[in-house]
C-alpha cells in the first residue's frame, strides 16, 4: 500500500460520521475513489420494507465524492462540498452494502467536479447517481 | 353554534400524528431529528453530537449529515402537508395501540444540496417549504441554519413522488 493510501485510509476511517457507519474505503487514488457502507437497521428510512434512507446514500456519497477529489493528484490538501445533487434511481435492496464509485473528473486552481454512483448487489442498475463541486484547498 | 374543541384535544392529536410520523422512522432517530410544532408549522432540529463529525479538525458536521438532515425535513414537512387535513378531520387515526399502519412517506427522485458555509459543532436547524404538491410529484425547498436564522448554512431543493393514497 503507498503512503498516500495509506494516510487518506486512515483520515477516511478517523471521520467520526464515516465510522459509526462502518464504511469502507477499498480504493483511493488518482481522483477515483470507492467507499463501502454495510447494511445497518438503523439507517432504515421505509419500515414497512426495511429499505435504507436516502439521506444514508447521501453520506456516503459526500464521503466518497470527497475522497476522490483528495486522492487527486493536482489537490495538495483538504476539501469541502460546495453543491452535491443526488438522483435516486430505485430502492436500495434490503440487507445488501452500498457501494460507491467516485470520480473527480476535473479540476481547477479553485474547483473539483466529481461525479459519483452508488450500487448495491444488483452492479448492473445503480440505486443512485451524484454530481458536486468541490472545494480545491493548499493552494493559492 | 358549535362549540370549538378544548385546546389540549387538538393539541393531542397533532402531537400524536407527528410522533408517529417521525418516531416510526430509525434513521430519523438515528440522526437524533426532533420536529418543533408551532400551529402546521415544522422546524427540524439536529441536536448536535460527536458521530455526526465529518471533519475532526474544524471541527465540522459531515457533509451527508447536513444533506440528510435538510431531506429528512423535507420529506418530513411534505408529509405532513400532504395529511394535515385528514389529521384534523380525524380520518386519520394513527393510534399504534390499534395496530394502524403510518401512510407511507414521499419517495425522493433527486435532492440538491448547496453548502454555504461549513456546519459548525452545535446545533442546527431546518425548516421547509412545499414550493407544489401535486397528486403524483412534489417540490420542495428547505434551508438550513445554526446560530443565526439569516445565516444560512445550507439550502436545498428536492423532488418526490408523492404515495398512493389507499
Amino acid at each position: 500500500m503507498t503512503d498516500k493510501l495509506k494516510l487518506a485510509r486512515q483520515f477516511i476511517e478517523a471521520i467520526p460520521h464515516s465510522r459509526d457507519l462502518g464504511m469502507e474505503l477499498t480504493e483511493m487514488a488518482d481522483g477515483i475513489a470507492v467507499i463501502s457502507m454495510p447494511y445497518d437497521a438503523r439507517l432504515i428510512g421505509d419500515p414497512e420494507t426495511g429499505v435504507i434512507s436516502g439521506g444514508a446514500v447521501s453520506a456516503v456519497m459526500d464521503t466518497c465524492c470527497g475522497a476522490a477529489v483528495m486522492s487527486h493528484p493536482s489537490n495538495a490538501g483538504g476539501t469541502a462540498t460546495i453543491d452535491l445533487r443526488i438522483d435516486y434511481m430505485r430502492a436500495a435492496t434490503p440487507g445488501q452494502a452500498i457501494v460507491t464509485r467516485a470520480h473527480c473528473y476535473h479540476i481547477t486552481r479553485s474547483v473539483a467536479f466529481v461525479r459519483a454512483t452508488a450500487m448495491d448487489d444488483d452492479t448492473e442498475n445503480p440505486v443512485a447517481t451524484a454530481t458536486g463541486a468541490f472545494t480545491v484547498e493548499g493552494k493559492l | 353554534m358549535k362549540r370549538p374543541e378544548p385546546v389540549q384535544v387538538v393539541k393531542q392529536r397533532r402531537d400524536d400524528a407527528l410522533r408517529a410520523l417521525v418516531g416510526g422512522v430509525p434513521y430519523i432517530q438515528y440522526l437524533g431529528v426532533q420536529f418543533d410544532r408551532r400551529g402546521d408549522e415544522l422546524t427540524g432540529v439536529l441536536p448536535f453530537a460527536e458521530k455526526l463529525v465529518g471533519n475532526p479538525m474544524l471541527p465540522a458536521l459531515h457533509g451527508g449529515v447536513t444533506a440528510a438532515f435538510l431531506e429528512v425535513t423535507a420529506v418530513v414537512t411534505l408529509s405532513w402537508a400532504y395529511l394535515w387535513e385528514d389529521i384534523e378531520s380525524g380520518s386519520l387515526d394513527f393510534d399504534p395501540a390499534q395496530g394502524t399502519r403510518l401512510p407511507r412517506l414521499p419517495k425522493t427522485v433527486d435532492f440538491s444540496v448547496n453548502y454555504l458555509r461549513s456546519g459548525l459543532p452545535r446545533d442546527a436547524y431546518a425548516r421547509a417549504r412545499v414550493i407544489r404538491s401535486g397528486r403524483r410529484y412534489a417540490s420542495v425547498h428547505v434551508e438550513g441554519w445554526q446560530d443565526n436564522r439569516e445565516k444560512l448554512f445550507a439550502q436545498a431543493t428536492g423532488h418526490f413522488v408523492m404515495p398512493q393514497r389507499r
